[in-house]
């Protein structure tokens, strides 16, 4: 008697568990969504804010075509981007570009001065900081989803259900962190 | 984090139900003193306590933006402060909270609301003037970790349930000593009879003070400004930005003319009318924050 107890007993644990890891699995996968199209959100804000930055630089520097048609260039790419990876290295373009854009301004005095390049600039900062947010939510989300599916016992869960591993937002360090270039042409 | 916010609410129901025990309790024997009946006494009790209980669930969070004189602004009008804001919504995978400047030159800032649904950050004028970017980002992300600690819905009830009888009190102290003794105001009968009843209830609450004072330590404990503060940091992956903006706050010369001891336990740094260390008898009582430099130095050494 006590034997059948013992197995009913384990059964329902076993239950209990399975729902809460699929629940957690759900959940997880969900916020990775939610997350990721927040990335989305963001990136298309700067792709927006690109054409008016180039147009506005443009009208106090117009030889510095090299740089406008690379940051043209970088947001095209970006803006086709399929996977994940192909974001994130089309994404350090258009970062290093844009860096290289507003450093230009600082030979411009007057476009310093400019008001719709000042708020430009505010919205630009913003914009990165909060793709930068979006990003370290998302990649803390990857981690906790990759992590259930990759440690045991949540891994069974996880293979029965057929939850695959996600890639991480990578950015390239040296050029999101790196120094800004200044070229004196 | 889940731990702080499932301690939040068992925290929140057994403030309520002690607060309705108590009230109940007194207007039972009010009701006796008076010669009343008690079942009437602590049935109209019952029911006001209820009211108050809902009343400052669902409309607390206006109430303390009230008290502090704070002003919703546009994305247009705080451009900086709004994106600021919204980062830290990201960060952290809340919803955005509403935007608040309250008229002040003591930099300082608090967070209310009933959940991350319905959540507000109001700001000093003076802190958007005196911090940069990144000071600013820290202080937001402290209070964006209230947030998401649900440390706002305990505050706000604490704030308009047990602090409003603290301001109460108050009130009729002050009221008795200037126009109670001898009726100055001239309507001497009436004011004479009132006016001893008031008292009465105002020592009665005053002497009930520093049970609430304790009541809202235990509520709002020094821990959670602590646990703010890491998660803060967790979310701008910045420890120095918050660090300096309290540095820049601990020296500040501005006292804050809004500042009470029924909201004081929100803020982000104890509020006092005076600047400086120096507080008030009533301001020690309800003191809720740990010592400034003492958040400064973890900060720094994380």
């Amino acid at each position: 008697m006590l034997g059948i107890w013992l197995i009913v007993a384990a059964v329902v644990i076993f239950a209990i568990y399975v729902v809460y890891v699929f629940n957690k699995l759900v959940r997880t996968k969900n916020r990775v969504n939610n997350a990721w199209s927040q990335i989305d959100v963001q990136l298309r804000r700067r792709y927006d804010l690109i054409p008016n930055l180039v147009e506005t630089v443009k009208g106090y520097a117009a030889h510095e075509r090299e740089l406008f048609e690379e940051v043209t260039q970088a947001r095209a790419t970006g803006e086709q981007a399929q996977s994940v990876q192909d974001q994130a290295s089309a994404e350090n373009q258009i970062t290093s570009g844009l860096r290289r854009l507003i450093a230009v301004a600082e030979n411009y005095p007057e476009l310093k001065a400019n008001q719709n390049f000042l708020a430009l600039q505010e919205e630009l900062t913003s914009t990165e900081s909060k793709i930068a947010f979006a990003r370290q939510f998302y990649n803390d989300q990857v981690t906790i989803l990759n992590n259930l599916i990759q440690s045991f016992p949540s891994n069974i869960v996880a293979k029965v259900f057929s939850y695959q591993p996600r890639e991480f937002f990578e950015i390239d360090e040296t050029a999101a962190r790196g120094p800004v270039t200044t070229s004196f042409s | 984090m889940y731990e702080q916010i499932s301690r939040n609410k068992r925290r929140t129901i057994l403030l309520v139900l002690f607060m309705i025990v108590l009230f109940v309790g007194v207007g039972w024997a009010l009701a006796i003193l008076l010669g009343g009946s008690g079942i009437v006494g602590l049935g109209i009790a019952l029911v006001v306590m209820l009211f108050l209980s809902f009343s400052s669930y669902r409309w607390g969070d206006k109430l303390v933006l009230a008290s502090a004189r704070a002003k919703e602004v546009t994305p247009e009008e705080q451009p900086r402060l709004h994106n600021i804001v919204e980062g830290m919504a990201i960060a952290s995978g809340m919803p955005k909270p509403r935007v608040y400047v309250v008229p002040e030159n003591a930099p300082n800032a608090f967070a209310t609301g009933r959940d991350p649904e319905h959540s507000h950050i109001a700001v000093t004028q003076g802190l958007l003037g005196m911090m940069n970017r990144v000071e600013l980002e820290g202080v937001v992300a402290h209070e964006m970790s209230h947030i998401v600690d649900r440390d706002i819905l305990l505050g706000t009830i604490v704030a308009t349930l047990v602090g409003v009888v603290v301001l109460v009190a108050e009130f009729m102290l002050r009221w008795f000593w200037w126009g109670g003794i001898g009726g100055r105001r001239g309507d001497d009968r009436n004011g004479g009879a009132a006016g001893a009843i008031f008292a009465i209830v105002g020592i009665a609450l005053l002497v009930l003070a520093p049970l609430f004072a304790q009541i809202v330590k235990f509520a709002v404990s020094r821990r959670r400004e602590y646990l703010a503060d890491a998660e803060g940091a967790m979310l701008t992956r910045y420890p120095p930005g918050l660090a300096s903006a309290l540095k820049k706050i601990a020296v500040s010369p501005h006292g804050m003319r809004s500042a009470n001891n029924a909201t004081a336990h929100l803020w982000l740094d104890q509020p006092s009318r005076v600047p400086g260390e120096q507080m008030g008898f009533m301001e020690k009582l309800f003191s809720t924050h740990p010592p400034i430099q003492d958040r400064i130095r973890i900060l720094e050494e994380m």
